[in-house]
């Protein structure tokens, strides 16, 4: 096993961890905190990709951004930060199900797939991820279009946000 | 390739000699070699963190007409070691109700955000941690990280002061993350990379000269994310004690107030190196690395009084007052300035470089003037809503 497999194993089994901890935590400031990990570990897998403007804006935007708004809004909202009710709804089965049947036909599915056992290609020296992305988002020819649309549906949700909470007097 | 034109190079490859001559793996003698290499970084900063304590007090003393610490060692140098022995002999206390884990981790997440810093500082041509290509918004990464720690600091003391600082704080460094961030554009426009080692290696005029105002704006914001004066209603000593850090003694203490003295010499450097040329200085960078070191911690030493400045010498505003001149004022501001940088750099990309730093420097001048006047307009406009009804009491007695 190299070194990077390895770091992958570590990394992936503290997402997994994480995450679990998540959503089996009783006080919601520790899930949020537990969160706050999973997508730290995800934004080293990320490096581990290659991908380190994904990794870097990933942790501005989710660590930075969201999981702070998060932990805002549970702190202003709840007097108890303990969770008191069941943690299961009574269609835990159904879910179970559904989420053992993905895995059971991802599984299949890559059974026949070569990729797993090949290990990544070198990047050739000097590529500029960052400037392809940048290039492929502003360029005509490419996503400009997507682009422009997902600016404007953020802006529309600040708008809407900001109607929300002003005060009419 | 000798030792002073290559240290940390030459240093590296006669300790993986030695390594592998032991018998070691290569690739672990290479592991072993950077983490060494990062022990050292980290440990030279906090030494220097040391000596920084002294500088700070040493200059606020000055601010306030005082001599400073004077008695303990030449110039009171020992003065650090006598504070950094008083706080590790200090009962460590956990207040009652407090969430250990996070309580004990928000000191050192804390630490931790501000040294992950200097993994993208370039110290000299070829002394760098990593030569990142998303340098710029790695600062915000990981300023990101100094939020998440403060707001632990904040609940997990189980205290109303430190609560309502550390809320005080997360809005202060969420709402001046914006400005900075847009300020961040301007130098990666000019170099037209976000990679600190390029926007070094490309100032042959500095970007303060290109851009003035955002260097300031840059400044204030740094301020603001540093959390100190006239930005520091987290700690508010006078409505909170001592805000979000209230329940922490010794040591704990000790590492967010290191923390954010060595935070504040970062930003003095981070500031030299985007406006300022970093370790460029008339040449002098080539000669020998260790003058481009000397030359980046005195540039940083300069931002770092700057920051102390202002700070001993402005008073704190308040909340509101902090959120409508981010808000209403700055980032407005800042967008405003980062359009017309890119447009007159657009506009006089074939001209000449003298009309070039005079059209980018005019600019700047003219928006930064746009802008003061409708602040004072706005300013006046609140002023006459405020003191009309006065006036009219008064003329009525």
């Amino acid at each position: 096993m190299t070194g990077e497999q390895i770091i992958f194993l570590i990394v992936a089994l503290s997402t997994l961890g994480s995450a679990l901890m998540v959503v089996t935590t009783r006080n919601l400031i520790h899930a949020a905190l537990w969160l706050v990990s999973t997508l730290f570990a995800v934004a080293v897998i990320y490096t581990l990709l290659n991908a380190g403007f994904l990794a870097v804006v990933q942790v501005v935007v989710y660590i930075g951004a969201i999981a702070i708004l998060f932990i805002f809004a549970v702190m202003l909202t709840r007097k108890d930060l303990r969770d008191s009710g069941p943690q299961m709804n009574p269609n835990w089965w159904l879910g179970a199900l559904l989420a053992g049947m993905v895995f059971a036909g991802l599984a299949f599915l890559l059974q026949g797939w070569n990729g797993l056992s090949k290990t990544a290609a070198d990047l050739p020296s000097g590529f500029d991820a960052v400037s392809l992305l940048g290039d492929k988002l502003t360029s005509p020819n490419a996503y400009v279009l997507p682009f422009e649309v997902a600016s404007v549906l953020l802006l529309a949700a600040l708008v809407g946000a900001v109607y929300i909470a002003f005060n009419k007097k | 390739m000798n030792f002073w034109n290559d240290p940390l190079k030459v240093a590296a490859v006669w300790l993986e000699g030695i390594f592998t001559g032991w018998g070691m793996d290569a690739v672990l003698a290479h592991v072993l070699v950077v983490f060494l290499g990062v022990f050292l970084l980290i440990t030279i900063l906090m030494v220097l963190d040391i000596f920084l304590v002294w500088i700070e007090r040493k200059v606020v003393a000055r601010f306030q007409d005082r001599i400073g610490p004077n008695r303990l060692g030449p110039y009171g140098l020992m003065q650090p070691f006598a504070d950094i022995i008083k706080l590790i002999i200090k009962e460590d206390t956990t207040p009652d109700g407090a969430d250990k884990v996070v309580y004990n981790l928000a000191p050192i997440l804390s630490m931790m955000s501000v040294l992950i810093l200097w993994a993208i500082v370039p110290l000299a041509p070829v002394m760098l941690g990593v030569d990142l290509n998303v340098g710029v918004l790695f600062l915000i990464a990981a300023g990101a990280i100094g939020t998440l720690s403060i707001i632990m600091a904040g609940w997990s003391s189980n205290n109303k002061f430190a609560m309502i600082g550390g809320f005080r704080q997360v809005a202060v460094m969420v709402a001046f993350e914006v400005p900075m961030l847009t300020m961040l554009m301007i130098p990666t426009m000019f170099a037209g990379s976000m990679d600190m080692n390029v926007i070094i290696q490309s100032q042959n005029i500095w970007y303060f000269i290109l851009s003035p105002l955002g260097a300031l704006i840059f400044l204030i914001a740094a301020i603001a994310e540093l959390g100190r004066a006239p930005f520091d209603l987290a700690e508010g000593e006078s409505e909170l004690v001592a805000g979000f850090n209230i329940e922490y003694s010794g040591m704990k203490f000790g590492m967010f107030y290191a923390g954010e003295l060595l935070h504040a010499f970062t930003f003095g450097g981070f500031w030299a190196i985007l406006f300022f040329g970093g370790y460029r200085f008339l040449g002098l960078e080539q000669v020998s690395p260790f003058l481009a070191i000397l030359i980046l911690v005195i540039k940083a030493m300069i931002g770092y009084w700057v920051i102390m400045w202002v700070k001993y010498t402005m008073m704190r505003i308040r909340i509101d007052q902090m959120l409508g001149f981010n808000w209403k004022f700055l980032t407005p501001l800042s967008f405003a300035l980062l359009l017309m940088t890119a447009l007159m750099n657009t506009l006089l990309r074939g001209a000449d470089v003298w009309l070039y730093i005079t059209g980018m420097f005019l600019s700047n001048v003219v928006v930064g003037w746009i802008a003061l006047e409708i602040a004072r307009a706005a300013a006046g406009k609140e002023r006459k809503r405020i003191e009309g009804p006065k006036k009219a009491v008064e003329a009525h007695h």
